[in-house]
């Protein structure tokens, strides 16, 4: 079943001196298909995204991208792929297209098809209006959607996007997000690495949950809900002291459960009723991001 | 007898496997034309900062010190000066610019994690870097010249070397600078390198007062101070080449250039392959 892959990796490490930053991570994105790299920060999907496009350099393990084992055939793989960064670094005091002009250099467009690279890429972000526009008065939004046309110039097969909606307005998020999918439906490959569970639930074929620089658990999303969170979740609501009291109740009764902050919340509670050890709550389908939190262990900020 | 003149119009120019070399010109041209395309944003402040400090030094000694002294070492103070500064303009033109450009590209702009996650090495873009500084401090390096013939210094055909004799010393420097960049901690820490190394340099390299007066010592150090083989060749330019010298001087900045661009590649690669 599983089709050929636009990348993988097997068993990849690497440390920053006492810091394991990736630790023995197995990672594959299958063509067409989107990934969503989920984990909290620190899991080390930045340093894993960083491996990707050989600046950083793992000591162990293999990575293949498009065919071509890294590092050595790196730059071979950066050819025919986009990097769309966490960090905004397009060149400010230019204008939009002045910015696109200076990666269809960098990503070895013909000189004779460059000017329809740059006028596609305008349409991809919808930003053809803004295109002599100087980057410095976009808005957020815009500029991150300059910063995925510009990975795109080359029409790549394979697209990374690092945190590709962090800090934005949710209106500015669900822009972005309907972009990514066209891209997806055209049949680009896409790993993303996100913190956001919504993001990679609406995004994402496959999801790969990262911590401590290890992938702890991967498939579709519907599965990985299935598996480990059941279908229902009982959110049981009070103050602290009664919370206490309603996580021991899980507790005997052996389900899982987490402190939501306000509520507990008790996972695989479709046969529950409603309430458990007496205390009643409130019903609801069970999330990727209850998947994450008993995962990971952390709480999504 | 096939040669790839006579193949069908069909066949692909390069499959997809074609391996991809080192210092690759499309890589170099690419990174060059990111910095050409920022300057021509910024060209009349980085023009400004990099011409108008040199002729200020020229202005002030030439007048200053030309009041006291009308001659040395055989010529007018303001023609002796004049020739001189074009290495101060150079200095100015290439290693602060790299030191300051390249460490606010890397850190706070993040322009070279941009351009090496596209098909370019560090090795392609320190040298596209080097080359594009060396080129810009070249060109700017000949404004002390044309300053100097309003106050007075006669036009010579030889002068038109000075952009090709300031060229190894300016990539000499600008690949300095990315040395020095590559090496720092904090951008504060520029100014030790710059007391420590670039003031003496600038001061002891003929520029303002000739090194043949000075303890032999001196002079010995003066021999592996590239400004000062440029500040002799720019002289030898506009007044006349002395053979062999000018030669053994060029030769010096070559070598100069050669070992700063590969330190520089070193550190740089580094300082961003993590």
């Amino acid at each position: 079943m599983p089709g050929p892959s636009a990348l993988s990796l097997r068993g990849v490490r690497k440390a920053f001196g006492a810091v394991q930053a990736v630790d023995g991570l197995d990672l594959e994105v299958p063509e067409g298909t989107c990934v969503g790299l989920l984990g909290p920060n620190g899991a080390g999907k930045s340093t894993t995204m960083r491996l990707l496009t050989a600046q950083s350099i793992a000591d162990d393990g293999t990575i293949d991208v498009l065919g071509h084992a890294l590092p050595g055939e790196s730059k071979q793989a950066r050819a025919a792929m986009g990097v769309v960064p966490q960090q905004d670094n397009l060149d400010t005091t230019l204008t939009v297209r002045d910015n696109l002009r200076v990666f269809v250099r960098l990503y070895r467009v013909p000189r004779d098809q460059r000017a329809a690279a740059i006028d596609r890429a305008l349409q991809i972000a919808t930003l053809t209006e803004r295109a002599d526009t100087k980057v410095d008065a976009l808005s957020g939004g815009m500029r991150r959607r300059l910063l995925i046309a510009r990975a795109l110039v080359h029409r790549p097969r394979l697209l990374l996007l690092d945190e590709p909606t962090v800090g934005l307005d949710p209106q500015v998020r669900q822009e972005l997000w309907a972009l990514i999918d066209r891209l997806r439906s055209e049949g680009v490959s896409i790993l993303m690495s996100t913190h956001y569970i919504e993001e990679a639930e609406r995004l994402a074929d496959t999801v790969t949950v990262m911590a401590a620089g290890k992938a702890v658990a991967t498939g579709p999303p519907k599965d990985l809900i299935l598996e480990h969170a059941g279908r229902t979740v009982l959110e049981v609501y009070g103050p602290p002291d009664h919370l206490a009291v309603v996580e021991e109740a899980a507790r005997v009764a052996g389900h899982d459960h987490r402190r939501t902050g306000t509520s507990v919340a008790v996972l695989r509670a479709e046969g529950l009723g409603g309430s458990i050890g007496g205390h009643d709550g409130h019903e609801r389908v069970a999330n990727l991001e209850d998947v994450f939190v008993m995962l990971t262990g952390q709480e999504v900020a | 007898m096939a040669t790839s003149e006579t193949a069908p119009p069909t066949t692909p120019a390069a499959g997809p496997r074609r391996r991809l070399g080192r210092l690759e010109r499309l890589a170099i041209e690419g990174v060059m034309t990111r910095e050409v395309i920022n300057w021509l944003s910024f060209w009349k402040s980085s023009t400004f900062s990099s011409t108008v400090e040199p002729t200020i030094y020229l202005v002030a000694f030439g007048f200053g010190f030309g009041s006291i002294v009308s001659e040395v070492g055989g010529y007018d103070y303001v023609d002796f000066v004049g020739t001189g500064t074009v290495a101060t303009s150079v200095l100015f033109g290439s290693a602060f610019s790299a030191m300051f450009g390249s460490y606010v590209k890397r850190e706070f702009q993040r322009t070279y994690d941009a351009i090496l996650a596209a098909p370019v090495d560090v090795e392609e873009l320190v040298t596209a870097e080097a080359l594009w500084m060396a080129t810009r401090a070249s060109i700017y390096g000949c404004f002390p010249l044309l300053v100097a013939m309003i106050f007075g210094l006669d036009p010579s055909w030889g002068m038109l070397l000075v952009p090709f004799l300031c060229f190894p010393c300016a990539f000499g420097f600008a690949s300095f600078g990315l040395l020095i960049s590559a090496l720092v901690k904090s951008i504060d820490s520029f100014s030790y390198y710059q007391s420590l190394i670039l003031t003496p340099l600038f001061l002891v390299a003929g520029t303002f007062f000739p090194l043949d007066r000075l303890p032999e010592g001196v002079q010995i150090l003066g021999e592996f101070n590239p400004l000062h083989h440029l500040v002799e060749l720019v002289r030898g330019a506009a007044f006349g080449f002395d053979g062999w010298e000018a030669l053994a001087r060029v030769a010096a900045l070559v070598v100069f250039a050669v070992v700063m661009w590969r330190l520089a590649i070193w550190r740089s690669t580094k300082r961003l392959i993590t």
